[in-house]
C-alpha cells in the first residue's frame, strides 16, 4: 500500500482536507486538477499511482450535482460524443435523478447463496469494470458454516468444480450504501455523496484519486483505477449513467451504485436479474409491498459492523 | 490472509422499518392452504411456461383415456426411465402429483386439479412457509421492473420436480490476487 491511503484513514481525515480556496487557485495555474489537489493533499505517491490523462477532468466547472438540468445535459452530450469517437460504438450517457419518495435497499439471503459468482461477472459486463486490469465491485468470500461469520479467516478466491463446498457458505460484499457513509466523509472535494433515493455516488470527472474513501470504507467496496480501465468495444454496455457505469478513466475510484442506470429506470440491478438461486432482494424501503421491505419484517436481518454506526441500507438474512 | 474488514461481533437486528403495518395484499396473507383457491398473484406478474423436455406435453399424447392408469408403485421401464423419485420417495408415488383422470394436469391432496403452469399450488401444499416467501418474491426469484412489470418463476425452473435438491454449481473464476504493489 502507498503511504497515501494508509494516512487517510477515516481517523486522520484532516490530513486529506483540501479548502475551496485552493480549487480555486487551480484554476488560474497550469497543473491539472487532480495532481494539483493531490499535491496539496499531500499525497505525492498518487501521482505515480496515475493522476494524469484525464480526457475529461473539468476545473472551472461547478460538482455535477450543483449543474442546472441544461449544464448537465451539456456535458454529457460532450462525453457522449467522445466516448463513442473514442469506441466507435454509440454510447448513451443518462442523467436520471432520484425518484421523489424513493429509498432503495437490498437484501442478501445467506442460505441460499451458493457462491457460484455469477453475479460478480454480470455486475463487470453491466458496469463496463475493466478487465484486465481487473476490478469487481462484487467479491464473494467463502467462510466456515462452524466459525460463522468471520471476516478474518475469509477467502474470496475459493476455486472448485461445484458450489457450495461442504461445510462452507459465502457472503458476498459490494457497496453497502451506507445511510451514514464514512467514505463520503472522508472525500476532500466532495466528489462523492448519498443521492435522495440513498445511493451513494461518485463524479469521476470531480474525483482527485487521492483514494481516502477508499480506506474509510470498512467494506472494501471501492476500488481504484491504477492504469487506464480496459473494457473490449464489443463488450461494453452503452446504457449508461453518469454517475454510474459510463466509461471510467485512469485515477479515479469507483463502485456499486445499485445499477443507477437500471433502477432509476425501474428495472432490477443485473446481480437480482442474474442469480439462479434467487438469494438478491432489490426493492423501495418505503414501499411496504416491496420484496426488501417483507424481509425485513418476515426474517432476522442484520448489516455488516453495526457498530461502526454506518447504517448499511444492504441487509443480510437467513431466508430458512 | 489478513482480510481487510473485521468481525461485527454486534450482528445486531437492524431496525430501519420501524413500521410493522401488515399491509401486505391480501394474497400474502393466505398461508399455503390447498382449501384457498390462489389466482395468480398479481396481474402485473409473469410466469414463464414450465419447463417440459421436449415432447413431453402433452401427456394426453400417451395416456390417453383408453390406456388405464398403472397405479403400482414399480419401477419406470417402457418411459419416463430418467425419472427416478428422491422427493421423500418412501411416502410418494407418481400418482399423489400427478392426476388419474387427467394426466395434462397435477391434483392436490383435495382432488383439485392444477394445470401445470400452476404447480406452484402444489408445491405449496407441503411447503408453506416456501411458498408464502415465494408469493412475496422473496424465495425464488424475480425479474423485470422493481416498481412494475414483474416476472416469477416457478418452483419447478429451479428445482427438478422429482428429485428437488437445487443442483451445484460450477463457480465462475476466482479474482485475480492483486500484484504487491512497490511504492515508488
Ligand atoms: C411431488 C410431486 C410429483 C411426483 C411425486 C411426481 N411428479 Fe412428475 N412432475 C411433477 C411436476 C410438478 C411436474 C412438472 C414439471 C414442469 O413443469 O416441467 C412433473 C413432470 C413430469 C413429467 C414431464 C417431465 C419432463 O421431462 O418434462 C413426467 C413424464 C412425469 N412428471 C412423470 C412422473 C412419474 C413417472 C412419477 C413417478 C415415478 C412422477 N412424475 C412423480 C410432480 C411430481
Ligand atoms: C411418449 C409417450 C408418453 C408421454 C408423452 C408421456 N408418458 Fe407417461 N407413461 C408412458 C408409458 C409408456 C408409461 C408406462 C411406463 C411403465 O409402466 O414402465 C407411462 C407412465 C406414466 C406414469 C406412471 C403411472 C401410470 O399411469 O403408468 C406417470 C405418472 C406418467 N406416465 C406421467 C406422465 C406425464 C405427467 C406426462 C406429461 C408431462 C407423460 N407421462 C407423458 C408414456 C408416455
Ligand atoms: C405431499 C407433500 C409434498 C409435495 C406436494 C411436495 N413436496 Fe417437496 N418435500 C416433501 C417432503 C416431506 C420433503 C423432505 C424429504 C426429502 O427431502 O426428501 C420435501 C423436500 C423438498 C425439497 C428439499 C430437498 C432436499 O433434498 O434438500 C425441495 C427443494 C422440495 N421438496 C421442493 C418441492 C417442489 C418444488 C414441489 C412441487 C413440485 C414439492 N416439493 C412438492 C413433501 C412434498
Ligand atoms: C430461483 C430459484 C428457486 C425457486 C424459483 C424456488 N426455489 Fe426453493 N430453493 C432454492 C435454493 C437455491 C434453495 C437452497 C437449496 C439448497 O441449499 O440445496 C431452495 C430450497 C428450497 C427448499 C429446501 C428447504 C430449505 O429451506 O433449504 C424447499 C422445500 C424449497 N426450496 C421449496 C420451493 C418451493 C415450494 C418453491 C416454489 C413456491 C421454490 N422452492 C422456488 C431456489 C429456488
Amino acid at each position: 500500500m502507498t503511504g497515501c491511503s494508509d494516512s487517510c484513514g477515516p481517523d486522520h481525515a484532516g490530513g486529506c482536507a483540501v479548502g475551496d480556496p485552493a480549487l480555486a487557485e487551480l484554476q488560474s495555474s497550469g497543473l491539472d486538477r487532480r495532481e494539483f489537489v493531490c499535491i496539496v493533499a499531500g499525497c505525492a505517491a498518487v501521482l505515480a499511482g496515475g493522476c494524469s490523462d484525464l480526457t475529461h477532468t473539468q476545473y472551472v466547472r461547478d460538482r455535477f450535482r450543483e449543474l442546472t438540468d441544461d449544464e448537465q445535459k451539456e456535458i454529457v452530450a460532450r462525453i457522449e460524443k467522445e466516448q463513442t469517437a473514442r469506441l466507435g460504438k454509440e454510447l448513451k450517457v443518462g442523467v436520471e435523478k432520484a425518484r421523489p419518495g424513493v429509498e432503495f435497499g437490498y437484501a442478501l439471503d445467506l442460505s441460499r447463496c451458493i457462491g457460484c459468482r455469477r453475479c460478480v461477472y454480470a455486475c463487470v459486463k453491466e458496469n463496463n469494470q475493466s478487465r484486465d486490469p481487473q476490478i469487481h465491485w462484487i467479491r464473494v468470500l467463502e467462510m466456515e458454516k462452524e466459525k460463522g461469520i468471520d471476516f478474518a479467516h475469509a477467502n474470496p478466491y475459493y476455486d472448485a468444480e461445484q458450489v457450495p463446498r461442504p461445510g462452507h457458505f459465502y457472503l458476498p460484499v459490494a457497496c453497502q450504501q451506507c445511510e451514514n457513509p464514512s467514505c463520503v466523509k472522508s472525500c476532500p472535494v466532495g466528489a462523492t455523496w448519498k443521492e435522495p433515493d440513498g445511493i451513494v455516488v461518485i463524479d469521476y470527472d470531480w474525483c482527485i484519486g487521492c483514494r481516502c474513501c477508499v480506506s474509510a470504507c470498512p467494506y472494501g467496496a471501492r476500488h481504484f483505477n491504477w492504469a487506464e480501465p480496459n473494457v473490449p468495444t464489443e463488450e461494453v454496455n452503452p446504457d449508461t449513467h453518469y454517475l454510474g457505469n459510463r466509461p471510467r478513466m485512469k485515477g479515479v475510484v469507483e463502485k456499486c451504485t445499485f445499477c443507477i442506470q437500471r433502477v432509476r429506470n425501474g428495472k432490477y440491478p443485473a446481480c437480482v436479474e442474474v442469480c439462479p438461486v434467487g438469494a438478491r432482494k432489490f426493492g423501495d424501503l418505503r414501499d411496504p409491498n416491496s420484496e426488501v421491505r417483507y424481509v425485513l419484517e418476515h426474517k432476522r436481518v442484520f448489516v455488516l459492523k453495526t457498530e461502526l454506526n454506518t447504517q448499511p441500507k444492504f441487509f443480510y438474512f437467513f431466508g430458512l | 490472509m489478513k482480510y481487510p474488514f473485521l468481525l461485527s461481533s454486534a450482528l445486531g437486528l437492524a431496525l430501519v422499518c420501524a413500521c410493522h403495518q401488515e399491509e401486505h395484499r391480501s394474497w400474502l396473507a393466505d398461508a399455503a392452504g390447498a382449501e384457498a383457491p390462489v389466482s395468480l398473484p398479481d396481474p402485473e406478474l409473469e410466469v414463464p411456461p414450465p419447463p417440459f423436455t421436449e415432447g413431453a406435453f402433452p401427456c394426453s399424447d400417451c395416456h390417453d383415456p383408453s390406456v388405464p392408469p398403472n397405479t403400482r408403485r414399480r419401477e419406470m421401464k417402457l418411459a419416463h426411465t430418467e425419472i427416478k423419485l428422491h422427493h421423500d420417495e418412501e411416502h410418494r408415488w407418481c400418482l399423489d402429483c400427478h392426476s388419474v383422470e387427467d394426466r395434462d394436469k397435477l391434483h392436490l391432496a383435495n382432488g383439485t386439479l392444477v394445470e401445470f403452469s400452476e404447480s406452484y399450488k402444489l408445491c405449496g401444499q407441503c411447503h408453506g412457509d416456501k411458498y408464502r416467501d415465494w408469493k412475496a418474491g422473496v424465495h425464488g426469484r424475480r425479474s423485470g421492473n422493481w416498481d412494475g412489470h414483474k416476472k416469477y418463476l416457478l418452483c419447478v425452473h429451479c428445482h427438478n420436480s422429482h428429485a428437488p435438491k437445487f443442483q451445484p454449481l460450477k463457480p465462475l473464476p476466482p479474482p485475480t490476487r492483486p500484484a504487491p504493489r512497490t511504492s515508488p
